[in-house]
């Protein structure tokens, strides 16, 4: 109980990038491999925050006098995962994009009937 | 082949979680590095919000390499769907009164938000992408409720260019003035934790959070281009 209770953070991240991985491989429509990427990434994301985690912590803001540099949560992975969430959405916005023109192109979403497609 | 492919995947996926349980515990807190950055933000950047001063602060090169990347997205979607052929007909359906309501009271709140946002970067969570991305959902309602009303491309053209020659003047600036490296903080810190403070942060993050709000509002427009 007490090994759930420590790492929740680390499970869910864990079962986020899991059921990522299991619409990434096993779905056929493009549109469903698309969301299987950005659930995968949203995993990644929450295990970087929650490495830098310290108990009873608060926000790296020096908003108010009494707070010490010592009791704060760690900026780095923070900062990190702002640029890979800036990525993402741009990764995403892409990728629906060809996704729209293959679409118009192949006149199907399912990736098992596109002919020219070797695997 | 392809079951091979999967086992191996998930097989390294698997001990990657089980170096991370067993070598990283939970609630350790900082690194090195960001005790580092937590100790020294005050006196370096003069910001209170230390993820903002190491955004723009200590890895500003690094966020206009992001911004690069959101520029090119833009790019890439505007040049994709721009020589798309044979336009299907769709059938729109009409707003409804409440969406049609919202949009116009909710528009100028929501862009009054995202400025907050940006303009408050250095002192409250938050900054220059996420107060782009409010000012880009703001832009979005506008699609959705006022029926056919759309944003003019070269005035968006203008504001991101803006943004991002200010995000690019201000660095190259610093090389000329104060410490002379690409994007140091030659303004005056200013009084720690008011809106005046930090030097260029504030200044780079107008920058960014116009950049951003512009550029998403292009690949919304270029999306909904056929409805």
């Amino acid at each position: 109980m007490t090994f759930l209770q420590n790492y929740i953070y680390y499970i869910a991240s864990f079962g986020l990038v899991l059921t990522g991985l299991y619409i990434i491989m096993v779905k056929k429509n493009l549109i469903k491999v698309i969301l299987g990427i950005s659930i995968l990434e949203t995993g990644v994301n929450v295990f970087l925050i929650s490495l830098g985690y310290q108990e009873n912590g608060t926000a790296p803001i020096f908003s108010r006098i009494g707070l010490s540099a010592n009791r704060m949560t760690d900026p780095v992975p923070q900062a990190l995962v702002l640029t890979a969430i800036v990525i993402g959405l741009a990764v995403l916005a892409l990728a629906l994009t060809l996704a729209i023109r293959a679409y118009r192109y192949f006149g199907t979403l399912n990736l098992m009937k596109i002919k020219d497609q070797k695997w | 082949m392809r079951t091979f492919i999967v086992i191996l995947l998930l097989a390294v996926t698997c001990l990657g979680i089980y170096s991370v349980l067993v070598h990283i515990p939970f609630g350790t807190g900082p690194s090195e590095t960001g005790t580092h950055y937590l100790a020294n933000t005050r006196s370096d950047t003069g910001a209170s919000n230390a993820v903002t001063a190491v955004v723009v602060g200590y890895r500003g090169f690094d966020t206009l390499g992001e911004v690069t990347v959101l520029f090119l997205t833009a790019m890439g979607v505007g040049a994709v769907l721009a020589t798309l052929q044979n336009r299907e007909k769709r059938s729109i359906e009409k707003a409804s009164l409440i969406l049609t309501a919202a949009c116009r009271f909710l528009f100028p709140l929501t862009l009054l938000f995202g400025a907050y946002i940006f303009l408050h970067g250095h002192l409250t969570p938050g900054g220059g992408f996420q107060g782009g991305a409010v000012i880009a959902s703001g832009f979005l309602l506008v699609y959705l409720g006022c029926h056919g009303r759309r944003i003019s491309r070269p005035a968006s053209k203008v504001f991101e260019s803006a943004g991002g020659l200010l995000f690019v003047g201000i660095g190259l600036a610093g090389l000329y003035v104060g410490s002379r490296f690409f994007l140091s903080n030659f303004l005056p810190a200013g009084e720690f934790n008011t809106l005046l403070s930090a030097g260029i942060i504030p200044v780079i993050y107008i920058g960014v959070g116009i950049k951003v709000g512009a550029e998403l509002t292009g690949i919304i427009d270029r999306m909904m281009e056929d409805t």
